[in-house]
């Protein structure tokens, strides 16, 4: 099988799961066989591109001529095979967990939800892969269309109110100004490929620079940069699952990594270097990562702290690449994974404190550790993580994007870095602390949870295994370290 | 003085266009606003067979072999017989229209108020079935 | 001469002539199969006009072989073919689709009748199209609007007729305009093919008339394409003509007046008046540009389902409008690009309107709360039409969005004005059409109560839901393979602006 085959072959087959899914609708354990046959062989197919691209192979294939002179077209270079990587990997673990918790918590309409999680997943394949940015614009908006059902999955009205809120703020972006951006760039580029070194040097100058970068930066609504964020938040009303994985890894990596994608290969980063009107792209990273610490510090409920808290970790990868030296870029690619690991595995802690006691507030989980202590082990390693405590994930890429920081002399970068570590520890401590050391405060007694204990195994297998992953990154982590050396290897 | 008398047709023209455009326009009664457009329509016909008249033209017929008269342009009076036909239609529509209107109304003045009145009702029949 | 050369001929024959056929058809099935025949050989000459056309061929016919001065002409090329398209297409979509929805809202005993006039709008709207000839668009014109005032007054509500009257006055007031100007122009070139006209204009020494003419012109179809301000007729006919009357006119009646506007104005004008382009652009534009903002935030507070996609074509005729006085190639082949994929969008979305029709009486939206889950698929094709009226990419409407907005950014500062418009108006139409899908699957209550036939609301029938489909399923063809409707497009630009420097 060519590598061309297995791109295109990354985009059907979650698209002929949802088929298949939709199919088996009746049985449900045939259907959930089938999201989880389709996501193993997903993350097969995605991962046996991998040994190609560290040996410097770029597989290209295009499909047809779109609008003129662009073209449906991917191509797999590292940064996007790290993503599609990612995502199809974590998908797997994360159907695992999903199973225990639309099961656990009786929810309604299950085939429409696992239909539009695989749409979600293509798509996510697409952006990956996408070798222009109108095939990126393109798959970026069905991404954006399939999560819109998943979020606002309860049906009731302060949900529906959320996701409205969440499909207007990436839909209004993105049409609003992403759209814009391309076009711009196509005129004045003439082409859309995203190509090595930038295709904008020369063709723009001064102001228009930073404009263009502006339209890009908050056109991609997904990385949540301020004030664009407001619907991450929003999407916390969607069943765990969806939050997990695609508001902690697919959607909002998405954002980040068309953000990274765009500054290395189309404007390039000598040429974003060189003109200063693009330097307000890292003050607003910066902003964002300490506000969005701030506000996560005075959240009640898990799950919205988890939510400021990507909004927080996101803006660490664009200001790690908006930092404009080849080691930020690396750690802005290494961070999309730790994070990625550390984020998944504190959603999935939520959702089983959810299924198991009902729970959701933080004033809740007051010695929960001893009934769920599995759980809240994993919890603390994703917390550890957030914070880049050694021997956790996170620790890894805050040192690269340290390293970046202090090469470029970027003294708000470091400072941001800092500020928020000590954020970071002031809002996962303290829930860290109440739920190993404060004594319990017991349900009372008609509760039917007064006396829960762990969640259902599929989930508690689930998040014990992406704990587990946070820490073997911390050793083992020379794979993606190589795989993205070449996203600037390449460009000096 | 000839610029004026000479261009006689077409004075009447543009006062017969105006007094139907206003009839269209401000009269209330549905079966006045259609004599309005019948008399628009017309002026327009006036104004068409006067461009074909040619001064001291007879009717564009060959009569006893003589090639040689002035003729009028028989070109718009065709043009016009086929709109004399199409207005014709149109009115007899209307008129149609009008009386489906009074049977279902039971008046033919002001029905554009009473339809938006009924509009009206409408919202608040509902707003009331809401509460 | 083979039948291959008479294809112009019969494209209007052929429906122009079923149609007393139908009427004297007593039976509805009868009448309804003649009809959908004579529509779907339509679409077949249609096609195959588009295939002699496509490589920039114009095809000429002279009727009963009189050339002019003297016989009529008819004349197609690559834009005519592609409303010839658009035109059959819709009748003959909408006919196979709606066959259960008129016999509801038209009654069985009316059928023949009804369809007659179907027939004789869908001759007339490609008799507008295939002729060369200025006073005969102006007869077609009238067979058209005549045989659409029948379909629309059709509507089941008392109020279809105070609507259709309205349309009546409005429309031959228009067309009436469009004859005085017509008229003036005979007046000083003594033809009325629309090629001579061109030609002879140039040689006509009192501008002043001209000017008039072309007023006189533009404002009277201006009237019949209910460009903004002059739309007033369009949101109650629109309304409460019968659901798949609508989808076929809102498809094409409102854009077959404007491609005579432009191809006047492009092709008798242009050449003729100084700055031609200035008084285009600068009149036309400003009426663009507020219909689009009018349209749109009407529908985003309308009520009616029906009445919310009436104003959108208001602001998508403004998209149309605001392409054409761009006066550039890329800025006309967007403005025809449009043409085609609002018709799929809209053609798509009245037919899920329709779909609706078979289960609720009125088109509130209150009554459609929480509908979605009785009837997914109908409203999920509602929502696949949505999106392409959005112009999410991937769909129809985001190929001519993209060119439109493309044909902006060539104009420097005023460009980005326009764009900014451009893109400001796409957001309200995701709050209109947003709003229309939220109501519908997640709204409660309501539901139940008003349903026609006061059972539980069930699903549309599937023939007409599998129709509604096909339409969908075209915007989201079109929408990835544009290379048809784009062709068509760009080479009419560049035949229309010809004599542009």
């Amino acid at each position: 099988m060519t590598a061309e085959t297995t791109i295109l072959l990354s985009l059907l087959i979650p698209a002929l799961g949802a088929v298949g899914i939709a199919v088996s609708s009746r049985w449900p354990n045939v259907r959930e066989s089938v999201t989880l046959v389709t996501a193993g062989l997903l993350m097969i197919n995605v991962w046996s591109l991998i040994p190609g691209i560290m040996d410097g192979g770029r597989p290209f294939v295009s499909l047809f001529e779109f609008l003129p002179g662009v073209a449906i077209a991917f191509r797999v270079e590292p940064l996007g095979m790290l993503f599609a990587a990612l995502a199809s990997g974590l998908w797997i673990v994360n159907s695992i967990y999903s199973i225990g918790y639309m099961r656990g918590n009786k929810e309604k309409h299950q085939t429409r939800f696992y239909i539009c999680f695989a749409i979600a997943l293509s798509a996510a394949m697409g952006i990956a892969f996408a070798d222009n940015l109108l095939t990126l614009f393109l798959f970026y908006e069905i991404l954006t269309l399939s999560t819109y059902p998943l979020v606002s999955h309860k049906g009731d009205q302060p949900t529906v109110r959320s996701a409205r809120t969440y499909i207007g703020i990436l839909l209004g972006t993105s049409i609003g100004l992403l759209l814009p951006a391309i076009l711009w760039t196509l005129s004045a580029a003439g082409t859309l490929t995203f190509t090595e070194g930038g295709i904008l040097a020369g063709k723009l100058s001064g102001p228009e620079v930073g404009l263009l970068l502006g339209l890009f930066a908050f056109g991609v609504g997904k990385a949540a940069l301020m004030p664009v964020h407001k619907w991450l938040p929003a999407a916390m009303v969607a069943p765990t699952p969806v939050s997990a994985l695609l508001h902690a890894v697919a959607v909002v990596k998405a954002g980040v990594f068309s953000i990274t994608k765009i500054i290395v290969y189309i404007f390039g980063i000598d040429f974003l270097d060189a003109e200063p009107s693009a330097a307000w792209l890292p003050l607003v990273a910066a902003f964002t990562v300490v506000a969005a610490s701030i506000v996560a510090l005075r959240q009640t409920n898990l799950k919205r702290l988890l939510a400021y808290s990507t909004i927080s970790q996101l803006s660490y990868i664009v200001l790690a690449a908006a930092v404009l030296k080849p080691l930020s870029e690396i750690g802005a690619a290494i961070h999309m994974v730790t994070h990625a690991f550390g984020k998944i595995t504190l959603f999935f802690a939520a959702g089983a404190i959810y299924v198991a006691s009902k729970k959701t507030e933080l004033h809740q989980l007051h010695g929960i550790a001893h009934r769920m202590p599995w759980t809240m082990a994993a919890f603390t390693i994703g917390a550890l993580s957030m914070i880049g405590v050694p021997p956790t994930a996170g620790f890894v890429s805050k040192w690269y994007i340290l390293g970046g920081a202090l090469e470029a002399q970027n003294y708000v970068a470091i400072f941001t870095l800092v500020a928020s570590t000590a954020l970071n520890a002031a809002y996962f401590l303290p829930i860290i602390y109440r739920a190993w050391v404060a004594p319990e405060r017991p349900l009372p007694e008609s509760s039917p949870y007064r006396n829960h204990g762990e969640a259902p195994w599929p989930m508690v297998v689930a998040l014990t295994t992406t704990a587990a992953l946070t820490l073997i990154f911390f050793i083992y982590n020379q794979p993606v370290l190589d795989l993205e050396a070449q996203l600037v290897g390449r460009n000096p | 003085m000839s610029e004026i008398l000479g261009l006689f047709n077409y004075w009447v023209f543009v006062l017969l266009m105006v007094i139907g455009f206003y009839a269209v326009i401000a009269k209330p009664n549905l079966i006045k606003k259609l004599l309005g457009l019948s008399i628009f329509q017309a002026a327009v016909f006036l104004l068409f067979i006067s461009m074909g008249k040619v001064d001291g033209g007879t009717a564009p017929i060959i009569q006893n072999g003589n090639w040689d008269a002035v003729f009028s342009n028989p070109l718009p009076q065709v043009l016009i017989l086929t709109a004399i036909v199409v207005g014709i239609s149109t009115l007899a529509l209307g008129l149609a229209i009008v009386v489906r209107i009074k049977e279902a109304y039971g008046t033919i003045e002001e029905i554009d108020a009473i339809a938006s009145g009924e509009a009206t009702q409408l919202q608040q029949d509902s707003g009331e079935s809401k509460q | 001469m083979s039948l291959a050369s008479q294809l112009p001929a019969l494209q209007v024959a052929v429906p122009m002539l079923t149609a007393p056929l139908v009427a004297l058809l007593r039976d509805s099935h009868l009448s309804w199969a003649a009809a959908f025949a004579a529509s779907a050989m339509s679409f077949v000459l249609a096609i195959a006009i588009t295939g002699q056309v496509i490589g920039g061929e114009t095809l000429v016919y002279h009727m009963g072989g009189w050339a002019p001065p003297f016989g009529i002409s008819l004349y197609i090329d690559e834009l005519s073919a592609l409303l010839l398209l658009i035109i059959t297409g819709a009748a003959t979509l909408t006919l196979l689709a709606g066959r259960g929805s008129l016999e509801e809202q038209v009654g069985e005993a009316r059928m023949p009748l009804f369809l007659a006039a179907w027939l004789l709008t869908l001759a007339g709207l490609a008799g507008i199209v295939v002729s060369g000839d200025a006073f005969n668009i102006f007869v077609f014109m009238e067979i058209s609007s005549l045989a659409t005032y029948i379909l629309v007054s059709g509507g089941p509500q008392r109020r279809a007729l105070t609507a259709v009257f309205k349309y009546l006055i409005t429309g031959t007031v228009g067309a009436t305009f469009y004859l005085i100007g017509v008229g003036m122009v005979y007046m000083m070139t003594g033809t009325l093919n629309i090629a001579d006209m061109e030609v002879r204009l140039a040689e006509v020494s009192d501008r002043n008339v001209v000017y008039v003419a072309a007023g006189f012109i533009t404002i009277g179809l201006a009237l019949k394409a209910a460009i903004f301000p002059l739309h007033a007729w369009m949101p109650n006919a629109y309304t409460f003509a019968p659901h798949i009357v609508t989808a076929f006119i809102a498809a094409c009646s409102t854009k077959v007046s404007l491609y005579v506007l432009l191809r006047l104005d492009f092709f008798v004008f242009q050449k003729n008046l100084v700055d031609h382009e200035l008084q285009f652009a600068y009149l036309l534009m400003p009426l663009a540009v507020i219909g689009i903002l009018y349209g749109s935030i009407a529908a985003i507070f309308e009520q009616n389902l029906k009445r919310i996609l009436a104003f959108s074509s208001v602001a998508q005729i403004g998209y149309i409008l605001l392409g054409a006085s761009l006066i550039s190639v890329a800025g006309f082949t967007a403005a025809v690009l449009h043409f085609f994929n609002h018709a799929l969008a809209k053609t798509a979305l009245f037919l899920a309107v329709a779909c609706l029709g078979l289960q609720f009486a009125k088109m509130r939206l209150e009554d459609l709360r929480g509908v979605g889950r009785s009837m997914p698929w109908t409203l999920a094709a509602f929502a696949g039409a949505g999106l392409s009226l959005i112009g999410v990419p991937g769909t129809a409407g985001f190929v001519s969005k993209w060119a439109l907005i493309g044909a902006a950014m060539e104009k420097g500062a005023p460009g980005a004005a326009l764009v900014a418009l451009i893109l400001f108006s796409s957001l309200l139409a995701v709050v209109y059409v947003w709003r229309i899908v939220e109501v519908t699957w997640f709204g409660h209550g309501g539901e139940q109560a008003k349903a026609a036939g006061g059972g539980p609301i069930t699903e549309a029938p599937l023939w007409i839901l599998t129709m509604t489909w096909v339409a969908v399923l075209a915007n989201f063809w079109f929408g990835f393979d544009s290379s048809l409707p784009m062709q068509l497009a760009s080479s009419s630009a560049e035949e229309f602006l010809r004599h542009q420097p």
